[in-house]
């Protein structure tokens, strides 16, 4: 190399270091250190006093938590089953489309644009009981009216309905971009051999896009885990606990009771959990890849 | 005959997902130019009005094109500040010989940042520029949106500087060109369209983001989905002004949408298929 490289190096990948250093690690370091402390303030100044292992102990025996967590899970498996499904019955037809192609497409991505905020204000007008245009359709049915973010028995439904709207197209986009990589040289032998469509979907299909599906089920999976805008508005946590998600406990404890050191052993319990998720994640992907 | 049926039955079914994601855009857009009364009854036809969005963008008690104001200049400077930090470190990376473990622990850490919930991060953040003194200036926001696209960043620019022909980057250097004279004139032409497909999604990403701009910001800084937020929640009766917002703020992304689609679907299928 040439003698000004050390010098280019650092000035290309400085930057970058410096900021995902600052900005990245040194808050969680912060916030492993504060998870170990109960913080109380006084005139603008915080006092940490040690706490041990106190606030981690008393994690499991949150009700809140405990809530939060149950439903993350029903919502994070619920949408992103829904999604995964949708949107790779949506990639199946869209392939198969010469004409309008682009269209669909454009169509399609216009949610994942929308602020997660705004889908929230959308959805709470349109699934409102006097005026939203869900009751109208179910009135027309015949059905009688619900106020579906208000009834325990369907909040956490809606909220999942509303996700599934805002991520399928997500979901459908990547699944068809791994659709359109996809070889043709099989389905011409299948074709030949006289296979029906389900066999090609079965042995051909589900097979070559194991990986395109299990990244973007990852992928999925964690912004699953984040969920709060659109929770924010649309049901705030409730009716009591029916929609109330990880992101919002912690937002809970953490900012609404000032409770930073408690807030931080649930951020770093919840960022290990999802450390682990993506540890499993990675492993299957790679033991698909050397398996196929 | 049965080729035709299918064809039909897969243009009716996109036709009918494409209604289902339609259909409450339109719904929400249309009860902006409602009269709340209007709205309440039901009405299918009804006379258009604008004071919603007269309310909204200009009344004293509304800050709304502040804060279309304040997410515009969030949203350049964060993806300005990310694209260039990123586009370099991802060349660099890529192309100058970086001992393995620097590349693999740093492209680790900025995966496993990816899934941070955001707001575990926000509190030490605020902390970090109330300590500074930047709390209520947009510096802080600023730099959090960019370290938050900063690893999807990453990725996609290191996709787009791999595509560059590693033989013309030799023969520049044989040249005799400079690091920085490479990389104005050979790497940048060639990843324009990649910087393109990142940028429309960093800015839409920043222009997005709700949850650390509500711990970082103030009245004066607040940007749209703080706005929002708030003026749901302050307001909750006020339907048609609070649908009359949401269409305001989803304007940036329908112009990109149109300009742009080439560039958006690019950008978020790249990542998944290398």
């Amino acid at each position: 190399m040439t003698g000004d490289s050390a010098l280019s190096r650092w000035a290309t990948f400085g930057p970058a270091l410096v900021l995902m250093l600052a900005l990245g690690l040194l808050p969680l370091a912060n916030l492993v250190y504060t998870s170990f402390h109960t913080v109380t303030w006084s005139g603008g100044k915080p006092t940490f006093t040690p706490a041990g292992l106190s606030h981690y102990l008393a994690l499991p025996s949150d009700p809140l938590l405990r809530a939060g967590f149950r439903n993350t899970i029903v919502f994070a498996i619920g949408a992103v089953g829904g999604q995964m499904l949708l949107g790779f019955a949506l990639a199946l037809l869209c392939s198969r489309v010469t004409r309008g192609r682009v269209i669909y497409r454009a169509l399609f991505i216009l949610p994942i644009l929308i602020p997660g905020i705004v889908i929230g204000a959308i959805w709470k007008l349109m699934l409102n009981f006097d005026f939203g245009l869900v009751n109208q359709i179910t009135d027309l049915a015949g059905l009688e009216p619900r106020n579906w973010l208000g009834d325990k028995e369907t909040a956490l439904a809606s909220v999942i309905v509303v996700d599934i709207w805002h991520w399928t197209p997500f979901c459908f986009l990547l699944l068809l971009a791994g659709l359109e990589s996809l070889p043709q040289d099989p389905y011409e032998a299948a074709k030949i051999d006289g296979a029906t469509w389900w066999q090609e979907l079965r042995y051909i299909t589900l097979p070559l896009m194991a990986p395109a599906i299990l990244v973007t089920f990852a992928f999925r999976l964690v912004i699953a885990f984040k969920v709060f805008d659109e929770i924010y508005l649309l049901t705030g946590g409730g009716p009591v606990t029916a929609t109330e998600v990880l992101s919002f406990t912690l937002y809970q404890r953490f900012f609404t009771e000032d409770r930073a050191g408690y807030g931080s052993a649930m951020a770093i319990a919840i960022i290990f959990f999802c450390s682990l998720l993506l540890i499993a994640a990675l492993s299957v992907r790679r033991r698909s890849e050397t398996a196929g | 005959m049965r080729r035709l049926s299918n064809r039909a039955f897969t243009h009716a079914a996109l036709v009918g997902v494409g209604t289902a994601i339609l259909v409450p855009v339109i719904w929400v857009i249309a009860a902006g130019f409602r009269t709340q009364i209007s709205l309440l009854t039901g009405e299918f036809l009804f006379t258009p009005v604008m004071s919603n969005f007269a309310e909204v963008l200009f009344s004293k008690t509304s800050d709304f094109l502040v804060n279309y104001r304040n997410s515009l200049i969030v949203g350049g400077a964060s993806t300005v500040l990310c694209l260039t930090i990123a586009t370099l470190a991802a060349w660099s990376l890529a192309r100058l010989d970086w001992p393995r473990w620097i590349v693999h622990v740093f492209l680790g850490w900025a995966l496993l940042f990816q899934m941070l919930p955001p707001l575990a991060l926000a509190s030490a953040w605020y902390t970090m520029a109330r300590s500074v003194g930047l709390e209520n200036s947009f510096a802080g926001l600023i730099l959090a949106h960019t370290v938050l696209n900063l690893p999807m960043a990453l990725w996609l620019m290191g996709v787009f500087v791999r595509e560059v022909p590693l033989e013309l980057e030799e023969a520049a250097r044989i040249d005799g060109a400079s690091t920085a004279v490479l990389l104005r004139h050979i790497v940048l032409p060639l990843v324009a369209p990649g910087l393109a497909a990142c940028a429309i999604l960093t800015f839409v990403f920043s222009w997005n983001e709700f949850a650390v701009a509500l711990n970082l910001t103030m009245k004066q800084t607040a940007t749209v989905p703080v706005a929002i937020a708030k003026f749901a929640q302050d307001f909750e009766i006020r339907y048609t002004q609070m649908a009359a917002a949401a269409a305001l703020s989803i304007l940036p992304a329908l112009v990109l949408l149109l300009i742009g689609q080439r560039f958006i679907v690019r950008g978020l299928t790249q990542g998944a298929i290398k």
